[in-house]
């Protein structure tokens, strides 16, 4: 296996100018981000050749942007689509295909909520959409009621809600999260309504109008730049299935291979990771990524993030920013776990900031528990 | 045929005309990989157990298990909003294969809906062409 060790570097981060509530197209969204990365990481539009992102043509969003890129990829399997792109980035980058990558993302998620009924011709509208499997909690419940089934209902639920609850508490600490000023409470969880049982509300992940953008290069052009380069370790990734109910086994996700892939690439183990940056689209999500990822085994996940370990304070940091649960989830949300970790790893998070961090391990989940794709990511 | 039926129709495809068509009967029937000696949902011509182009059609009993299920608080289209709640499940059918569907209850709770309960298929006819198959406790 190739070294991959320190070859490419995420060298920008940005949201688009304001995330949560805003009115403005999808590629607006895109474009926002794409600038304020490329001010973060100290470079300009020339000196972008690559171009990544999910959901939009790199037709649409090059000439929108003014890009003449070497080289594009719209790798686009769901909200792990981002962390993909990373390592995407770093196989166009390492080949010398190209040099400098902008990946973006923008998604008017709240403020455009049409719900596309897809492509009738594909399984999904055609076997499940007409029984109402029509969007992620509906799906991700029956995935979760499962686990229940097999693990316990209580037992569970309460790993559901200390997921919730420490989440909102990074929340708390992040200017930028939707829920900044909202805290709750395990009693509030508890008694909050039913969106799909056993999902309650805040199971369920925002849906926020952001956007979300990073640039990789290579390790020389990194060294110049002003902010310390984020090193790309490791990555790996996959899927198992498309559609819930042809998912081979609801309590366990493809980051049991991309995980441990992407680990073995960058030479570390669990126990090395100092910030676990894990897609909450749900709170069972959690749960079933980290038993799946290897932190734990199969049905412990509710133990291991019991009496708010992932909490700010705790000894496992998770989700800092707030998460899809708490900052903001615009659809494709892997995105923005690629900003918390890189702010992190820098030193950029003011009241939320770990002490000192030096790894983290990202893991992205796309379309219904279908896709992963887990990168590791490092600083000198 | 329900009048004024808003939900997702689904668009019989040359794969699965046959499913559809038997679904009008008030019939379930599945593909089965011959090589494997296995049903599989849904359908397709070439298995995806083996990729084997040795498939047939079978008639399956219309027994079922519960997998497992949602009870549906907020209805994710407009087509729903009379319905909730209701459950969307995934049974295991008698021959092996699981399969997304509705279970057909009033006043849905979980303690109704208990997983490995015992179910038998009935066919709700949406359009003049297209029968949903659906599942109640047997």
């Amino acid at each position: 296996m190739a070294d991959n060790s320190r070859s490419v570097a995420i060298v920008g981060v940005a949201e688009s100018d304001q995330i949560g509530r805003v009115e403005k197209s999808n590629l607006q969204l895109h474009a926002e981000s794409a600038y304020n990365a490329l001010e973060d990481a100290g470079l300009s539009l020339k000196d972008v050749d690559g171009l990544m992102t999910a959901g939009t043509s790199t037709l649409t969003l090059g000439e929108y942007l003014g890009v003449n890129p070497r080289f594009t990829d719209t790798t686009a399997v769901g909200g792990s689509s981002f962390i993909i792109h990373i390592a995407h980035a770093m196989l166009a980058i390492q080949a010398g295909y190209c040099e400098t990558v902008l990946v973006t993302h923008g998604e008017a998620g709240r403020s455009a909520r049409s719900r596309s009924g897809g492509n009738a011709s594909e399984p999904g509208p055609q076997f499940e959409s007409p029984y109402g499997y029509i969007g992620a909690p509906i799906n991700y419940a029956m995935a979760a009621r499962r686990y229940m089934h097999q693990y316990g209902e209580d037992y569970t639920r309460q790993g559901m809600a200390e997921v919730a609850v420490a989440t909102r508490k990074w929340a708390n600490l992040n200017p930028k999260a939707y829920f900044k000023d909202v805290p709750m409470s395990f009693d509030e969880y508890h008694d909050s309504r039913w969106i799909a049982w056993p999902f309650h509300l805040p199971d369920c992940c925002l849906v926020t109008d952001a956007g979300g953008a990073y640039v990789v290069t290579t390790a020389e052009r990194a060294r110049d730049l002003p902010k310390k380069p984020v090193w790309v370790l490791g990555a790996g990734e996959g899927l198992d299935h498309g559609i819930i109910s042809q998912m081979p086994d609801l309590t366990s996700t493809w980051a049991r291979e991309s995980g441990p892939a992407a680990m073995k690439m960058a030479g570390v183990t669990h126990d090395d990771i100092d910030l676990a940056m894990i897609y909450d689209s749900f709170t069972y999500t959690v749960l079933v990524t980290l038993e799946s990822l290897g932190f734990c085994g199969p049905g412990e996940g509710p133990d291991f993030v019991a009496n708010q370990r992932t909490a700010p304070g705790g000894d496992f940091a998770m989700n800092t920013s707030g998460g899809g649960l708490s900052y903001t989830h615009s659809g494709m949300y892997g995105m923005f776990l690629v900003l918390e970790a890189v702010r992190q790893l820098r030193g950029e998070t003011g009241d939320r900031q770990l002490d000192n961090p030096k790894l983290s391990l990202i893991n992205g989940t796309g379309g219904s528990l279908s896709s992963t794709g887990t990168v590791v990511l490092g600083i000198d | 045929m329900t009048t004024g039926y808003n939900k997702p129709i689904p668009v019989p495809q040359v794969e699965s005309d046959f499913y559809w068509e038997k679904c009008k009967e008030h019939e379930l029937w599945l593909r089965y990989d011959n090589d494997a000696q296995q049903a599989y949902f849904y359908p397709r011509d070439i298995s995806p157990i083996t990729f084997s182009r040795n498939t047939t059609w079978i008639k399956a009993s219309g027994k079922a298990t519960l997998y497992t299920y949602a009870i549906v608080h907020r209805a994710p289209h407009p087509g729903f909003v009379a319905d909730v709640p209701f459950v969307t499940a995934m049974v295991e059918l008698e021959e092996g294969p699981i399969m997304p569907t509705n279970i057909v209850m009033d006043d849905p709770t979980p303690e109704k809906l208990q997983i490995g309960m015992a179910l038998e298929v009935v066919f709700e006819d949406i359009t003049d062409d297209i029968s949903l198959p659906k599942f109640q406790p047997a």
